[in-house]
């Protein structure tokens, strides 16, 4: 059984099909990659899968159990968390505040405990603190623990979404264009710690890009979708050799 | 300027980052403990409101600051507080029983309004609070058996462990302080724990905070009802403050108070609470002082000026007339909102750091330090 799979899964917006019947399976452990034009309906799967969209008809199978239904907030607690093509920080709040949200699954403690601060919470919270400055450390972000996050620059904002992610230690991680908006270096950057991520802390990617160098250099597998199909998946020099997917890039 | 260095994951989470906070806060409470002995009966007062308001304004924030879901309907709460203690006193239930009771109360119908308020954004969520204020205070005209309608309820002056505590007394002063020093406390405890930051995730970011494993709607109750439960405290402590109470006590006027006390105060911290609270108390004097004397300063000028006494007379009672038109409170408050929200969006708290820092960084201070700089819009999409 495969470790992450969508069977047949749709999503009609009255009578756009922005994701058309896709199926396509993740294994643990790799990098794969969704290609595909603008509106092919990458972002839409990613949204299907963190259920912010319901999806019209399919099954969303996460180490076989079925999360097709299951509300948005438990899809973290599963152990799946993602980035966002936009950035959706939390603005007003300092980097660390924002990635000890990122810990919120792994948060047990009772509400009258916190009011009352108690032994555990403290304890608990430097847990939190000392997994967080992990990532910081993985992620070179500790020039900017304390600053707040509206006075933080387009690049770096990109790496603290990556870190708060990271910070829930998820199993399956979905990127939504990491690289978009950052320069050559940043790009480089972020190549690197995906392949780190994969091979130092064994988190499964799968990742939605626009960038051909990234995926060349980081993906396992690609797929390419156009009009919410699957054109091709594959490995990344195939699935570029396609003949569907030079046709949907350059016209036929 | 003092450079914190943080050697230990202890120093992001201790209330008191360095010893110079000890200090000023153990002088602000020493002053606020000797205060009663000093002050006149009017102040002392004075503080007591400035304690209540300070309590709902904590409140409030919680719920609008951190949480970022608006509320007009906070004197609703309030008087859900006063009218419980007012009502279990008729049959000598205890203050503390009836204190807690009342919290808890008004803590579960807080968490009611909270669920219909889960599928409602910013001015339409003002608009169902608002609606909820009017129906409470409808009900509590209504509801003769229990709230005595518009007649309204007399409260007793409150018994503790025996001891008569007049309205007027420093150990009602106390407890107000009291209340205030542990309900600022407890939020604070609550805001440096994952309570706290799931709201502000909520506030900044709802789709994110969900990806994060936030249960939106689930911590959005919880903050209604935390927000609420200690607004109904204070509503105790407000009845037995006034001694009397009934439903025109509590009406949207009251509600734009609280609203005012964060605005002015400032959003983002709990000092804003109790800046936003002097200055709501300290301002209705101040109103009666100007409407009463400022026809006589005017007409004194006018008359310095050159003006004939007739004329004089005539300005003075033209701006008599002025002062004591009906709704100009309401009118001077709408003032007030605008320009703090205008050209003062932090509050008088954010001016204080503003302050504070000018002379920290004598003579490097920037403007462009509190400048919040917008890099680029948000996308409004997956709200």
């Amino acid at each position: 059984m495969s470790y992450f799979r969508a069977e047949n899964l749709s999503l009609h917006f009255g009578g756009l099909k922005a994701v058309d019947a896709v199926s396509f399976a993740v294994e643990r452990g790799e990098i794969l990659s969704i290609i595909g034009p603008n509106g092919a309906g990458k972002s839409s799967i990613f949204n299907l899968v963190s259920r912010i969209y319901r999806p019209t008809s399919g099954r969303i199978l996460f180490e076989d159990q079925d999360i097709t239904e299951q509300p948005p907030y438990d899809i973290a607690r599963l152990g799946i968390a993602r980035t966002f093509q936009n950035i959706e920080l939390f603005e007003n709040a300092t980097v660390l505040s924002n990635l000890l949200v990122g810990r919120h699954r792994h948060c047990t403690t009772q509400l009258w405990q916190e009011l009352l601060f108690l032994p555990s919470v403290r304890a608990n919270e430097k847990l939190h603190r000392r997994r967080v400055e992990q990532v910081i450390e993985f992620l070179d972000l500790e020039p900017y623990r304390d600053k707040l996050i509206s006075g933080l620059p387009y690049g770096v904002r990109k790496v603290i979404e990556l870190a708060r992610a990271l910070c829930s230690e998820p199993k399956l991680i979905l990127l939504d264009e990491p690289s978009s908006g950052l320069n050559v270096e940043e790009t480089d950057d972020m190549s690197f710690w995906i392949r780190d991520m994969k091979s130092e802390l064994g988190v499964t990617v799968l990742m939605v890009e626009h960038d051909m160098s990234l995926v060349n250099r980081v993906s396992d597998r690609v797929i390419a979708l156009n009009y919410g199909r699957v054109l091709a998946m594959g490995s990344p020099s195939e699935v570029q050799q396609h003949p569907d997917v030079i046709a949907a890039y350059l016209g036929a | 300027m003092r450079f914190l260095f943080k050697t230990d994951y202890e120093d992001d989470i201790r209330l008191f980052p360095h010893s110079g906070y000890v200090v000023s806060y153990g002088l602000l409470l020493a002053i606020l403990l000797i205060a009663p002995y000093v002050l006149s009966s009017y102040l002392m007062s004075q503080l007591v409101f400035v304690c209540i308001y300070a309590t709902v304004g904590v409140a409030l924030l919680i719920l609008t600051g951190f949480t970022g879901q608006a509320s007009l309907g906070h004197a609703a709460f309030l008087a859900i507080g006063a009218y419980t203690a007012a009502y279990l006193q008729k049959y000598n239930v205890p203050f503390p029983v009836y204190f807690l009771a009342a919290g808890v109360l008004t803590g579960c119908i807080g968490a009611l309004v909270g669920f219909p308020a889960l599928r409602l954004q910013g001015i339409y969520l003002v608009i169902a609070t608002i609606s909820f204020a009017f129906i409470v205070e409808e009900i509590l005209a209504r509801w003769e058996s229990v709230t005595n309608g518009n007649e309204g309820l007399r409260v007793k002056a409150l018994s503790l462990l025996g001891v008569t505590v007049s309205r007027d007394s420093p150990t009602f002063y106390f407890l107000c302080l009291a209340v205030l020093v542990l309900t600022i406390v407890g939020t604070l405890n609550l805001l440096r724990s994952p309570t706290g930051r799931a709201f502000v995730a909520i506030r900044d970011s709802e789709t994110a905070a969900r990806s994060m494993g936030v249960n939106v709607a689930l911590y959005k109750v919880k903050s209604f009802a935390i927000s609420a439960a200690i607004t109904g405290f204070a509503g105790v402590l407000f009845a037995h403050k006034l001694s009397f109470i009934s439903p025109e006590m509590f009406t949207l006027q009251l509600s734009i108070e609280f609203i005012i006390v964060i605005l002015i105060g400032g959003t983002f911290s709990l000092h804003g609470a109790v800046l936003g609270a002097i200055f709501i108390v300290m301002i209705d004097p101040f109103l009666t002082y100007l409407k009463d004397d400022m026809p006589g300063i005017i007409a004194g000028i006018a008359a310095a000026l050159g003006a004939g006494t007739a004329t004089a007379g005539n300005i003075q009672s033209k701006v008599a007339a002025f002062a004591s038109l009906n709704g100009l409170k309401g009118a001077i408050y709408g003032v007030i909102i605008m320009l703090f929200v205008l050209f003062e969006p932090l509050g008088l708290y954010g001016r204080w750091l503003k302050i504070k820092l000018f002379f920290q960084l004598f003579p490097l201070y920037k403007r462009a330090t509190f400048k919040r700089q917008k890099i680029y819009v948000k996308s409004e999409r997956n709200r």
